[in-house]
């Protein structure tokens, strides 16, 4: 079973969600947690990971024989991005364009434009314990996407375990898509006020549009989620846990703590997160 | 003019409640919600729409099945894996596919051509005869995010321009990426929110490093400060031993939940102690882009 979580926004609580559902599930389950928010992964602060391997990131970026090129500017017509042009005296590439799609070496007809890897990020795997398995990419400041970086996360999705949980970026974009491409269950984390209800929506209209079933976690619950749960029964999609707004659970997540730790009340009730999207993923 | 960002290496930092205070305390201004992923400034303004633009990000590769001889070769020279061969038919992942042209020079057929595709829309609203803003709102599963950002930034540019206003507020996208860098690139000054949690020190660090890569001049404004004072030390202690700014703290204040609900800056909230904090850091802002 694999299941991503997502919020239309940052800072409603996914994290907290991923980092408790890793921690109770893992005490039944083999369970293998990746943190796709390669802008700013936080889940590994919350563990003691036990880093096992690193990899590099690469994207291909062309480098152009300046005495083999004619000038023809066929490499610049057919990049899209803008990354290529040619001067009369030199061809140039604008690195932090490039997508490295290979084009402008496709086209060349003198063969002067070679390609060489640049590292974009990079991936981290390693355990937390013998059933929590735990990966992590990073993006490197001031590189554009991280979409190639989730895409090779992915790549070490364990088919072994019995849960894999995806903690997506924020927001709706091609990163979060990345981050839902080929699961079978969203998490939707959103908090009870108007804000979270228009994030939430967008985040709804995503899932919908790729065919993905979906439940909500409503954080930072103040006893008042009508809000939300009108939304949810108009658009029928089941409500799987509210997380109360909880100084005492707000302090442990300052602290780098998991909070179903702490509380283990709580365990139960992420279990039971679990137990309904069985029932609900055929 | 001067252009001044508010970022934050996360979102859910307090960057929306920060930029509506100063967005309320600003007289005249042009608004700029760079948040294109979840646009929430306007909700707080109420903006009257006035103009509406489409916005055409990416292209998209698009294959005629007519003409296509199932040879997959652009399967091959894809590096985004956005061709799939399903049901005895290589089909586009329009999601997947960056538009970079490789499998449309690649095809023996010429079966394979670029469209351009409506990736969202952006909107000029009009809050009242001092405010304007510019926000808009990105289609799900879009990549061109920093393009739509640089969009609205060049209209709210424009806006303030037309009608003589001195600065552009910019509401900055969450993260490190190209929406992110897109909101910072040419701003006078850039504030930078963050919260003492051990997440929010790690994420402190890596828009620092973001903002000082782009040479931007910017400070620290550490949101609900008293939540956590351990963490907001080991803050406080990075920001003196990198020699970074505190602009200042703005104490947690039960007040931001109820004037997240009315819809309503917390600046505007007289007996509000997270406001009061605003306006001394509103000042202090001010100082700087004088």
């Amino acid at each position: 079973m694999k299941i991503t979580i997502l919020s239309g926004k940052g800072g409603t609580g996914k994290t907290t969600v991923s980092t408790n559902l890793a921690y109770t599930l893992s005490k039944k389950y083999k369970v293998q947690l990746l943190d796709t928010d390669v802008e700013e992964p936080n889940d590994h602060l919350f563990f003691n990971v036990n880093v096992e391997k690193e990899e590099s990131v690469d994207i291909l970026l062309p480098v152009v024989d300046n005495d083999a090129c004619i000038r023809c500017g066929e490499c610049a017509k057919a990049c899209q991005f803008g990354a290529i042009t040619s001067f009369p005296n030199a061809t140039v590439v604008f690195k932090n364009l490039c997508h490295g799609c290979g084009a402008c070496s496709m086209v060349c007809p003198v063969n002067a434009i070679t390609e060489v890897p640049k590292s974009i990020g990079k991936i981290v795997l390693g355990k937390i314990n013998d059933n929590l398995k735990f990966g992590m990419g990073l993006l490197n400041i001031g590189e554009p996407s991280g979409v190639r970086i989730i895409r090779q996360l992915k790549k070490h999705i364990d088919e072994n375990v019995d849960v894999v949980l995806i903690d997506s970026q924020p927001g709706t974009s091609c990163p979060v898509v990345e981050s839902l491409r080929n699961i079978d269950f969203a998490i939707l984390v959103t908090e009870p006020t108007t804000f979270g209800l228009h994030d939430l929506s967008l985040a709804v209209d995503l899932v919908k549009e790729m065919e993905i079933p979906a439940g909500i976690v409503i954080n930072r619950d103040t006893g008042n989620t009508n809000l939300i749960d009108e939304y949810a029964k108009k658009e029928n999609i089941p409500i799987l846990l509210k997380i109360p707004f909880d100084r005492k659970i707000a302090k442990l997540y300052s602290e780098g703590k998991i909070f179903s730790e702490y509380l283990p009340e709580w365990e139960e009730k992420f279990a039971n997160v679990f137990d309904t999207i069985k029932g609900m993923v055929k | 003019m001067k252009q001044l960002a508010i970022v934050s290496g996360k979102g859910g930092t307090g960057k929306t409640t920060l930029s509506s205070s100063f967005g309320a305390l600003l007289s005249p201004v042009v608004l700029a919600d760079c948040d294109v992923d979840a646009a929430n400034l306007n909700l707080m303004f109420n903006g009257k729409l006035e103009e509406k633009y489409d916005y055409y990000g990416g292209k998209k590769a698009i294959i005629d099945q007519d003409k296509c001889d199932k040879c997959g070769i652009c399967k091959k020279v894809c590096r985004f894996e956005a061709i799939n061969f399903e049901n005895n038919i290589y089909e586009v992942d329009p999601y997947a596919c960056e538009g970079c042209n490789a499998c449309v020079i690649a095809c023996p057929q010429n079966a394979i051509s670029l469209e351009t595709a409506l990736s969202g829309e952006y909107y000029y609203s009009v809050i009242d005869e001092q405010k304007e803003i510019v926000h808009a709102n990105l289609n799900p599963g879009e990549e061109t995010s920093g393009g739509l950002v640089a969009e609205v930034r060049k209209l709210a540019l424009k806006k303030a321009e037309e009608k003589g206003k001195d600065i552009v507020l910019i509401d900055g996208a969450p993260g490190i990426g190209c929406p992110a860098t897109s909101s910072i690139t040419a701003t006078n000054y850039v504030i930078i929110v963050t919260e003492p949690t051990s997440s929010g020190l790690h994420d402190l660090k890596r828009i620092v490093e973001t903002v000082r890569h782009f040479r931007r001049e910017f400070g620290v404004v550490i949101n609900k400060y008293d939540l956590n004072p351990d963490v907001s030390k080991q803050i406080e202690n990075y920001c003196l031993s990198d020699n970074i700014e505190i602009l200042g703290k703005i104490p947690f204040d039960e007040l931001v939940e109820k004037s997240n609900l009315e819809m309503k800056p917390i600046v505007l909230y007289e007996n509000s102690i997270a406001g009061k904090a605003i306006k001394e850091i509103f000042e202090k802002v001010m100082e700087k882009l004088k």
